[in-house]
């Protein structure tokens, strides 16, 4: 025995007498967990969160959350003498006479924006695959979670330097406040401590960015991980993985190394973005004052598609009874991103609910297999691309010399009608991908070989495909469409009434396949492939 | 996938099973894993002179240098080297340890069985009768008074927490309604809070402008965030306005609320030609001719006008007040 495995077996010794958790370890030591790339895009978004943490920590140490107005006095020399909040000062002080303060700045800007990259890709992948399926529906929830509170988060940081920029942002957030009906005025005047910008905002934001949502998110995603881990992760269809079994490297040493050194490796990428790449540059938009602006306003790409909503919707109000009802705010910025996220968060079961599939599933789909699916979120993801396109409208004008106007109708009728388009073509181009799947299994790869025949005629070669590769293309099952009773044999209506039609729509477009190759199928072929 | 949760009947393609390991170079011979050992050694030695590069630049490097860069122009090199000396110190250490991975830890597949998450039909039958057990012996069914006092007492409690949130601010009362603009009030420069005669704007010409202070009364944000005004000057001809509203104006000046009526950011730009106003946040264009109205965007009410006027020493002051209430909408908002 060596001397390092003596000391490791002296201090496991003493953990176990203290805790028991000798057999438990043993077990979660071992655990396997499968290999693929997109499946290190959570773990991005964990270690973003971590150097957000650290780097989140650093800049407190500097940061004066105050409106108090102060008179600048540090070595940025253009703002100097200049009247600006306390937040702001400091803010300047962190990036100009903090040693690395600025890094550490752009450091948790960038990974913050890699943070919400990273949920969104994650979702995605997640999405795709159908590793919402059940067992995993409260962790698709708590992920919508997370996705919510990253933007609010986000929201919130960026308002804390309390520069000219990000106090236009949140002078948007007290508008879209003060918009909601009967209450409006009240929770805007709640919030802000009196008219608006008031003295008590930057206060009250700093609390709830660096305590309460940093609660809140170590909470959840503990509980996210959690499941990860007692649910164990999904795998992708291929030989040898069934719905019963996890292959892959187990956690201790493989995940211990790849994981750590992944966190290195993000850590340093963000670092490295920091160092070179230039972002919210504070000291050139000035100090916030309601009466100014710069053009070319923009948020973070995260808020982006709520801003581009907003410029997008008509000039709505209704005016009755002495009241006022902005639908050009309450429509794009409330109702809409309800029903987007309420839609997301339910559509596990909505899926379960059109296919009548209540099993467990372990195994991930590949996108072209479930095309309902596929084309639902591309229907989607094209719908937020567009709003998302509009709100960075002024700079698509500057930069390909358009009109706001063209953009803006673009817009208005591409919201509309884009996504159905998307739906469809999405749809179309999976069920191409099955069927050449079906041909790839049944007729083998094309070689590009062109070999003559003893009487002249000319073949091209195809090569069959590898046993492991057809098994991969055809694992998937194919159910067949909910065969709803819409009345009994006595003629009775099914009491469910449109709710039955519907599910029976839903359920024959949701299992809308191209036959997959069955044993049968590759026998009757034999040698005759060509 | 096993044939039993197969629903269709059609037999599936055969299960080959995992492939055969193949092994790597490293596995198998000693000097690719000797030389697998030394990149990763390697890996490690530049994440260490990373750490000095970062140590070198925040000790001894001058704030002062600029150096130029493609693409990224002129950057600060004590930012710039600090920045990469700590993204090489992390980064190659993230490499050094996936290469480990990836070249020398053991790369054999492993199989774990998974179990169904449900419990056994013993278990859950005994769950439910705890749960039932456990409800009877607090006997919440039986004992009504306490039931519903207990609701009582539960939904009163949550008054709590929101009766203490209702110091976060004041009643907003009419404030939305209100400016400081009254009548004669002085329209003063802003910077400089100097008043403003006609002859000091020419044709073309734009201002920002604040009501003139009280003495002794000091300008905040949220008064600037109601108050401020663009004053603009074009040729009179040039206006389509209705008798009342063009006797607002004062020899070809205008004055609006900056604040846009949208969603309350300033409307700052002004085009000259076309003597249209956007706002840059979301390009609600108002038209200045004809008393700002709504000609492009997402916002639904022209900019509130301010009345203008002479006092006796030929400055600009406001007629009257504003006669409707500036910036977004709000519920209680009269807008007919």
């Amino acid at each position: 025995m060596s001397k390092s495995e003596r000391v490791a077996g002296t201090v496991a010794n003493y953990v176990d007498e203290r805790t028991g958790a000798a057999k438990w370890l043993k077990k979660n030591l071992n655990k396997v967990f499968p290999d693929h790339w997109s499946f290190m895009l959570g773990e991005i978004a964990l270690y973003s969160f971590i150097i957000l943490l650290l780097t989140g920590t650093f800049l407190t140490f500097w940061y004066d959350p105050s409106m108090q107005e102060v008179e600048y006095e540090g070595s940025y020399q253009p703002l100097s003498g200049l009247k600006m909040s306390a937040a702001y000062a400091s803010t300047l002080h962190i990036s100009f006479d903090i040693r690395g303060g600025l890094l550490m700045r752009q450091i948790h800007h960038w990974a913050a924006l890699l943070f919400m990259v990273a949920i969104v890709v994650h979702l995605l992948r997640v999405f795709f695959t159908g590793a919402f399926r059940k067992p995993r529906e409260f962790n698709w929830i708590l992920g919508i979670g997370l996705l919510t509170l990253g933007i609010v988060e986000g929201f919130l940081g960026y308002s804390l330097p309390d520069d000219l920029l990000s106090g236009t942002g949140i002078r948007i957030a007290e508008a879209i406040i003060q918009a909601i009906p009967v209450v409006g005025s009240y929770l805007a005047y709640f919030v802000f401590g009196g008219p608006f910008p008031g003295e008590v905002f930057i206060p009250r934001i700093y609390t709830v960015h660096i305590l309460l949502l940093p609660g809140i998110f170590l909470a959840l995603i503990t509980a996210h991980l959690m499941l990860v881990w007692y649910q164990k992760h999904t795998q992708y269809p291929g030989p040898g993985r069934t719905e019963k079994n996890v292959v892959g490297y187990p956690l201790m040493p493989v995940y211990m190394a790849k994981a750590g050194g992944f966190f290195f490796i993000v850590f340093g990428f963000t670092a490295f973005l920091g160092a070179v790449a230039s972002i919210n540059p504070i000291w050139l938009f000035g100090p916030y004052t309601p009466a100014q602006i710069t053009a070319g306003s923009q948020p973070d790409w995260y808020m982006g598609w709520l801003d581009g909503l907003v410029r997008m919707a008509p000039p709505l109000e209704t005016h009755a009874f002495g009241h006022t009802i902005s639908w050009n705010i309450l429509i794009p910025a409330l109702i809409i991103p309800g029903i987007l996220f309420t839609g997301m968060a339910l559509y596990p079961f909505i899926e379960s609910w059109m296919t009548g599939d209540k099993r467990e599933h372990h195994l991930l789909d590949r996108p072209r297999n479930a095309p309902n699916r596929t084309a639902l979120g591309a229907m989607s993801l094209t719908f937020v691309l567009v709003t998302l396109l509009n709100g960075g409208n002024d700079l698509l004008a500057t930069h390909f010399g358009l009109t706001i106007n063209q953009i803006m109708w673009f817009s208005r009728i591409g919201v509309l009608v884009l996504p159905p388009i998307a739906f469809v073509i999405t749809k179309r181009i999976c069920l191409s991908l099955q069927r050449s799947d079906r041909e790839l299994v049944l007729h083998g790869k094309e070689t590009g070989r062109l070999v003559m025949l003893p009487h002249g005629e000319f073949i091209e070669i195809h090569e069959e495909l590898s046993p492991e590769k057809k098994w991969t293309l055809t694992a998937h099952e194919q159910l067949p469409p909910l065969e709803i009773a819409q009345e009994n044999q006595a003629g009775v209506r099914n009491p469910k009434g449109l709710r039955a039609k519907l599910q029976q729509y839903a359920s024959k477009s949701h299992q809308e396949q191209i036959e997959k190759p069955s044993a049968k199928d590759v026998l009757e072929l034999g040698d005759g492939r060509h | 996938m096993t044939s039993d949760n197969q629903s269709n009947e059609i037999a599936p393609l055969t299960d080959p099973g995992i492939p055969a390991h193949l092994h790597r170079k490293s596995d198998l011979d000693p000097k690719a894993a000797k030389k697998a050992e030394r990149q990763v050694g390697i890996l490690f030695i530049i994440s260490a002179l990373g750490t000095i590069l970062f140590i070198y630049s925040y000790t001894f490097m001058s704030e002062k240098i600029f150096i130029f860069l493609p693409v990224l122009g002129n950057s600060n090199a004590k930012q710039l080297f600090l920045g990469l000396g700590m993204a090489i110190s992390l980064f190659f250490i993230g490499m050094g340890a996936v290469h480990w991975a990836k070249t020398l830890m053991p790369d054999n597949e492993v199989v774990a069985q998974r179990h169904e998450l449900r419990s056994e039909e013993v278990d859950r039958e005994d769950f439910v009768k705890t749960v039932k057990e456990g409800a009877a012996a607090a006997g919440l069914g039986r004992r009504s008074i306490i039931k519903r006092t207990l609701g009582v007492a539960l939904g009163l409690s949550g008054l709590t927490p929101l009766l203490l949130l209702r110091d976060l601010g004041p009643l907003p009362k009419d404030d939305f309604s209100k400016t400081s603009w009254e009548a004669g009030t002085r329209l003063v420069t802003d910077p400089g809070d100097r008043p403003i005669k006609p002859s000091d704007l020419e044709i073309g010409a734009v201002a920002q402008v604040l009501p003139e202070l009280p003495a002794g009364k000091e300008r905040k944000l949220e008064d600037i965030g109601k108050d401020a005004v663009l004053l603009i000057r074009i040729r009179p001809a040039e206006f389509q306005l209705d008798a009342e509203r063009l006797s607002w104006t004062h020899e070809g000046i205008i004055a609006f609320s900056k604040i846009c009526s949208h969603m309350g950011c300033a409307v700052a730009l002004y085009e000259q030609t076309t003597k249209h106003l956007l706002c840059p946040c979301h390009q609600s264009t108002y038209d200045v001719t004809r008393a700002a109205k709504v000609i492009f965007g997402p916002s639904a009410r022209p900019l509130p006008q301010l009345a203008l006027a002479l006092d006796a020493e030929g400055y600009l002051v406001a007629k009257q007040p504003f006669t409707e209430p500036v910036g977004p909408s709000f519920w209680e908002r009269d807008s007919s």
